[in-house]
């Protein structure tokens, strides 16, 4: 295990800028995830830490150690890949033992077959460990895929987006394994994805990337509770924030130059209707142990959550209120 | 299942429609099939009978035809051959009762060894050639990529024998004619375009990230090439190497050109074969069919790869 630091660095793919300007440091132990949406750059910055890809600018060190000069296969890092990640001529024990048999490791075939059985165990695979790796469900590939990255003890383990070709509950099984393994190995991870739950439950600092750079740094505390900007705000929250312009709802003290309030369902307050009713209940969805409350203030529409027992009925006058809420300035930055 | 065979059904034909199929088909492998049933029964008929007409269905079979292709003999005196002891073999035998004597072997087998070298020689390095350069197009960003695809393709736009008299005279000043390495180069030379464009097409369809995880796992990228894309790449080779060894094999033009006599191949030998008045056709139908076995127990041996490499994009995913 080891830290890896990104330091100032920028990749382009002929027009597109994938990663700029991007310093990231991971520390020995942690688990870090990448969190943004399709094209934010968080594959290339696993790409880059691999040796897949070179930067046209800045350094990737290894426990301390500049990497530029390194092939893949010298830089010590193990990769789960999204998909296709088995090799499909291979059984499952081959697959895990592929890494272990490399020219450059030269290990005893004893301790192949105990690291494979060993690691099958801990993912759950030992069972199979004969079978053809295309004879396997999406789960069992995947735990493969991250059986054949822990297999070796490799500096950082980088793992893109490893979860989501498969069913929710199969996800939510294996990020609770994934989140057990790592603590129980104490490894270095970097993970990438776009769902923010996996973001939420599994890492230790999120870093929140849009358009190729690193908008905020965080643990997931922090990102979801303090955003810097509309972007970050966005990202985190279920339901989705409301962004409402100033001056709609009543409540908060809205710092000078103002433009855009930021409301999730804790900074949002509902009362009864009175004289004083505001906002209108729209929809209500029940999800059974909470319900979502779409409400409309102004022409615009809001999303809560709220307890199912609250006496209300859609077309319900309702009076809205504001909690210190989060405030965003016209550029979108956030105000304190 | 059990509504499979209603008259209504969609996926599976009507009983008449797959009598009608089944019947083209085997009437389709009967049309291919009587010339090579013909050249089989040639080979085992004697020399009057296999130019008697109307022609002989029904006849007794005969090893002179194989004996004949794989000796040379000298007419000799019946005195002669009765003073010599008993016949030492059945083409002794034979031989002797047309009043001749087997006078050495014949050139067929080390022609047919010449073939064998020069066919599967060029197969060789035509796929292996091909797989590396379709494996370098397939992955890396090959400047003017497109044009030299092109470029390679092209050399198969003309019939090869168009640049026959070229290269006749350059294989002349380069001492290559009538050699085997020189046949397979030529060979190699028009197979590898082939190869290319063919494995290309197979490699391309082998995700790229099975070498960038074995190239992560500890692998360098020829390891990796070896170790990860060359079994997915299995099939395609085969399918290649079959239509490679095919070309090669019964390559006539070329090598009646270059050949003549320590590098000639079995397609310009097995007409020279003449016998006494005239050609000696069920010699001639004995090399033929020999000729075949090879190519034929090649694609047998590859046929399910070759299968699957001709329906290729059809049933990979």
């Amino acid at each position: 295990m080891a830290e890896v630091s990104l330091q100032n660095i920028s990749k382009t793919f002929g027009d597109t800028e994938a990663v700029r300007n991007l310093t990231l440091t991971i520390r020995d132990g942690e688990f870090v995830v990448l969190l943004g949406p399709t094209g934010a750059g968080k594959t290339t910055t696993l790409r880059l830490i691999a040796g897949l890809e070179k930067p046209d600018k800045g350094r990737v060190t290894i426990g301390g150690q500049d990497m530029a000069a390194s092939a893949p296969a010298s830089r010590d890092v193990a990769f789960v890949f999204q998909q296709y990640s088995l090799y499909p001529h291979l059984t499952v024990y081959e697959n895990l033992a592929f890494p272990l048999r490399s020219p450059a490791r030269r290990l005893s075939r004893e301790e192949i077959d105990r690291r494979v059985r060993d690691v099958a165990r801990m993912v759950r695979i030992d069972h199979k460990l004969e079978n053809r790796s295309t004879r396997l469900s999406g789960g069992e590939m995947q735990r493969v895929a991250i059986g054949r990255a822990l297999v070796r003890k490799p500096s950082i383990y980088l793992m893109d987006e490893p979860l989501s070709s498969l069913d929710a509950k199969l996800r939510g099984e294996l990020r609770l394994e994934l989140k057990r393994i790592q603590s129980e190995l104490g490894s270095t991870l970097l993970y990438v994805t776009h769902d923010q739950i996996e973001a939420m439950t599994m890492a230790d600092r999120i870093g929140i990337l849009n358009e190729g750079e690193l908008v905020q740094l965080g643990t997931p505390r922090e990102i979801y509770s303090n955003p810097v900007n509309l972007h970050v705000a966005a990202r985190l929250g279920q339901p989705h924030i409301n962004l409402i312009p100033e001056g709609l709802v009543p409540g908060g003290q809205p710092p000078r130059g103002t433009k855009t309030i930021g409301a999730r369902t804790e900074h949002i307050e509902i009362h009864a209707g009175n004289g004083t009713a505001n906002a209108e209940i729209d929809w209500i969805e029940h999800l059974g142990d909470q319900s979502h409350l779409h409400m409309r203030i102004g022409g615009h529409k809001l999303v809560t959550l709220a307890n199912p027992y609250v006496p209300v009925m859609p077309g319900d006058k309702i009076t809205l209120m504001l909690k210190n809420p989060l405030y965003f300035g016209a550029d979108g930055q956030r105000l304190v | 299942m059990s509504n499979a065979t209603t008259a209504h059904s969609v996926v599976e034909p009507s009983s008449t429609s797959k009598r009608i199929a089944g019947f083209i088909v085997i009437l389709y492998a009967v049309i291919t099939m009587v010339p090579l049933a013909w050249i089989f029964l040639t080979s085992i008929k004697s020399p009057p009978d296999s130019i008697s007409y109307p022609p002989k269905i029904v006849f007794q079979p005969t090893l002179e035809g194989y004996c004949n292709l794989f000796t040379t003999r000298t007419r000799q005196t019946p005195e002669y051959i009765q003073s010599l002891g008993p016949p030492t073999s059945t083409c002794d035998e034979i031989t002797r009762s047309r009043n001749m004597v087997i006078a050495g072997p014949s050139n067929y087998w080390p022609r047919f060894t010449n073939s064998m070298v020069i066919a599967f020689g060029s197969t060789f390095l035509a796929v292996f050639l091909g797989t590396l350069a379709a494996y370098g197009f397939s992955r890396f960003r090959v400047p003017l990529a497109d044009d030299l695809l092109f470029f390679i393709l092209s050399t198969r736009m003309m019939p090869p024998i168009a640049v026959a008299i070229p290269i006749y005279l350059m294989y002349r000043e380069l001492g290559l004619s009538d050699t085997a390495l020189g046949m397979i180069l030529l060979y190699t030379a028009v197979n590898v375009s082939l190869a290319v464009w063919l494995l290309k097409g197979f490699i391309d369809e082998i995700p790229r990230e099975y070498e960038e995880a074995a190239m992560i796992d500890g692998y360098t990228r020829l390891q990796a090439f070896r170790k990860v894309v060359l079994p997915q790449a299995t099939t395609g080779i085969a399918a290649t190497a079959i239509f490679c060894l095919i070309f090669a094999w019964n390559e006539y033009a070329f090598a009646v050109l270059l050949t003549s006599g320590t590098a000639q191949t079995a397609p310009p030998f097995i007409p020279t074969i003449i016998g006494e008045g005239g050609m000696d056709w069920p010699a001639v139908a004995a090399g033929t069919t020999i000729f075949l076995v090879p190519i034929l127990v090649f694609t047998i041996l590859l046929r399910k790869q070759l299968l699957r490499g001709i329906t290729f994009g059809a049933v990979r995913k």
